[in-house]
């Protein structure tokens, strides 16, 4: 099974966020970015399913800036086979745009199999997934927390509101990722050395003006300053009194 | 044309209440285009959501046929896309759940148009739709002016009134689209075997950390939410306790969790990381229950309470009880 799959470089989870002279962007001085965390699941699944068909190759792709080499060098360590960066100095928030510098390069080569992140926890768009499929003609399934593969066919399994839907999806497929689906991999001293080995490739990313342009980004509104009722069970009434005559849910 | 097109959710007969609150925005839309609100359900057995929405819609469609009993976000996807164009909609909106999020991206494909997912706030102004969202797990706000056509978004629940009337009365109109060369389709819905309210539709969150010591003590979060109510309170976990096996990743809030926007929030042992506060900080009113007065939970909790869970949380309990005892 030939997979490719999509990962993103994100600002670190615990990243404060200030916002840059622009208005539109964020300030990246001192920002830490990573792997997208989902995207760590993606890959990791993608390196199972190629261990347990014993064939195929695992291509990881995305569209970023020339700093994303680090992520997809260390995706190659994990055992990827193969890398290609699409080049943009912008910041890529538009799932539109995206999507077609994707599918652009994707539509080059036969994939049976995409494999995505959730969401990319900078826009948390939460949409490339599904919207890349139904552009390829790819079946899919968003945010799966259990896999399974047999004759062709996945079986995946997904939260919804209150219950678990049991999705089966035919190949080529795209398929994204959510926590609870596997243990990911960390990157050993050997596969870095041989990561260095490994195909590379680099392109301008065939990205067009955005469907949706920024026009801010700003900071949300504090919460008002809270209160501390007290200590002990002894503060237990003032929280009653506050939640029913404060709030009014009681 | 300026039609407004909804995309009503309809689960094992019930329509969504999340899609209500789609229906109030597209009505606050639909009053500066000058255009309808069209309300669309695709499924089967749609007759009682349908009568709903055409208390809030202008006009309601239901594709209900037996092949569209269960979700296939291909063939849904095709239909939706249809209807848009039959209704000349100039903007598409869903609610943000896990059927919108699957379904929506499709459709913007098939248009081959932007989509704003999460939304918070839709405007049409001097001509242009723009949008609002949570961007960097809350911690910034994007604004953005759409330039395609139609202009598409998801809503998140809790942050728009539901609907109650505006409609027109109209009886609903009934299609049956084919729903042949499905790639995925949905094989088995696994319920929670309980009858209680699912965490993003819970008013009231009750969530426990690691403060808890020991799994077995989340009986005392469950006997806090069962306090108001099975239909009105959810129980949650943070990351913590649900890497460490306590309590199913279906319960984890924050950034690689749920995000919620429940009435009312308790944090009981938690200490508010970054992480954790993404998937709750919009939550109307945060109660933090934490022994240590320092604990960063504090800076975004209404109220606090300090001191140690164990002894605090079963008077809670007790306090609860007597008050909804008397409803
Ligand atoms: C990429 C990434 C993603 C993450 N995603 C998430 C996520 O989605 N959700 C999430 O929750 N976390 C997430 N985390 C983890 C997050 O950073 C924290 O580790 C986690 O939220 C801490 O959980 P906790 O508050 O239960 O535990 P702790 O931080 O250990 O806090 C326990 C608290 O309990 C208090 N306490 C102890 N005993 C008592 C007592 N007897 N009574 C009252 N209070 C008591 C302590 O004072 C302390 O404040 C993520 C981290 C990373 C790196
Ligand atoms: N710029 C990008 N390059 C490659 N893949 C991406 C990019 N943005 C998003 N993705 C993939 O799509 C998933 C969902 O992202 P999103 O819909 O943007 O929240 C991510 O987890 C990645 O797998």
């Amino acid at each position: 099974m030939e997979i490719v799959v999509c990962i993103k470089r994100v600002p670190a989870t615990d990243t404060a966020i200030k916002i840059a002279a622009d208005g539109k962007s964020i300030e990246t001085q001192g920002v830490t970015f990573e792997l997208n965390a989902y995207d760590e699941f993606a890959l990791e699944q993608a390196l199972r399913i190629k261990e347990q068909l014993n064939a195929g190759s695992v291509t990881v792709v995305t569209v970023g800036p020339k700093e994303a080499q680090k992520q997809l060098q260390d995706a190659l360590a994990r055992g990827a086979d193969k890398a290609v960066l699409l080049l943009t100095n912008e910041w890529v928030h538009d799932s539109w745009a995206c999507s077609h510098a994707l599918a652009a390069h994707i539509n080059k080569s036969k994939y049976d199999l995409l494999l995505c992140g959730r969401q990319a926890m900078d826009a948390d768009n939460n949409q490339l997934p599904s919207r890349l499929a139904a552009l390829l003609g790819f079946g899919c399934v968003t945010e799966v927390s259990k896999l399974s593969l047999a004759n062709g066919v996945f079986t995946a399994e997904r939260d919804i509101e209150g219950a678990r839907e049991v999705i089966e999806c035919k190949t080529p497929a795209v398929i994204s990722c959510n926590k609870g689906l596997n243990e990911p991999r960390y990157a050993n001293l050997k596969g870095i050395m041989a990561a260095k080995k490994k195909p590379y490739e680099e392109s301008p990313a065939a990205l067009p003006t955005s469907a949706m342009a920024i026009e801010s980004l700003t900071l949300p509104p504090a919460r008002k300053a809270g209160r501390i009722l007290g200590t002990g069970a002894a503060a237990v009434p003032a929280l009653i009194a506050a939640l029913r005559n404060e709030v009014k849910v009681l | 044309m300026s039609n407004i097109l909804v995309v009503a959710e309809v689960r094992a007969g019930k329509l969504k209440r999340p899609s209500l609150e789609a229906i109030t925005a597209a009505q606050q839309l639909a009053a500066k285009t000058g255009g309808k609100v069209i309300a669309l359900a695709i499924g089967s057995f749609l007759d009682a959501a349908g009568k709903e929405l055409a208390a809030t819609a202008h006009e309601v469609v239901l594709a209900d046929t037996p092949e569209f009993a269960a979700f296939s976000g291909d063939a849904y996807a095709r239909v939706v896309t249809e209807q848009v164009k039959a209704h000349a909609a100039s903007a598409v909106l869903m609610a943000h759940t896990a059927m919108g999020k699957d379904l929506l991206p499709r459709v913007a494909a098939h248009l081959d148009t932007g989509l704003i997912t999460d939304a918070v706030e839709v405007t049409y102004e001097g001509g242009k739709f723009s949008a609002q969202k949570p961007v960097f797990a809350g911690k910034a706000m994007l604004k953005v002016n759409a330039t395609r056509q139609p202009f598409m978004a998801t809503l998140r629940p809790n942050n728009f009134t539901a609907a109650t009337s505006g409609g027109a009365g109209q009886s609903p109109q009934k299609i049956s689209p084919a729903a042949n060369d499905l790639m995925s389709v949905v094989k088995e819905i696994l319920a929670s075997g309980s009858d209680k309210v699912p965490l993003q539709e819970a008013k009231v969150i009750v969530a426990g950390g690691r403060g808890l010591k020991e799994p077995q003590h989340f009986k005392l979060i469950e006997d806090l939410a069962a306090a108001f109510g099975p239909s009105v309170a959810a129980v949650a976990a943070t990351r913590a306790v649900v890497d460490a096996g306590w309590r199913p990743h279906s319960e984890q809030v924050g950034q690689t969790g749920k995000v919620v926007s429940s009435t009312l929030y308790f944090a009981i042992g938690i200490s508010g990381a970054i992480q954790h506060l993404a998937g709750m900080r919009t939550a109307r009113t945060i109660v933090a229950i934490n022994k240590d007065a320092d604990a960063p939970i504090f800076k975004v909790a209404d109220y606090g309470i300090v001191g140690d869970a164990f002894e605090i949380v079963p008077a809670l309990i007790a306090a609860v009880k007597a008050v909804t005892a008397n409803h």
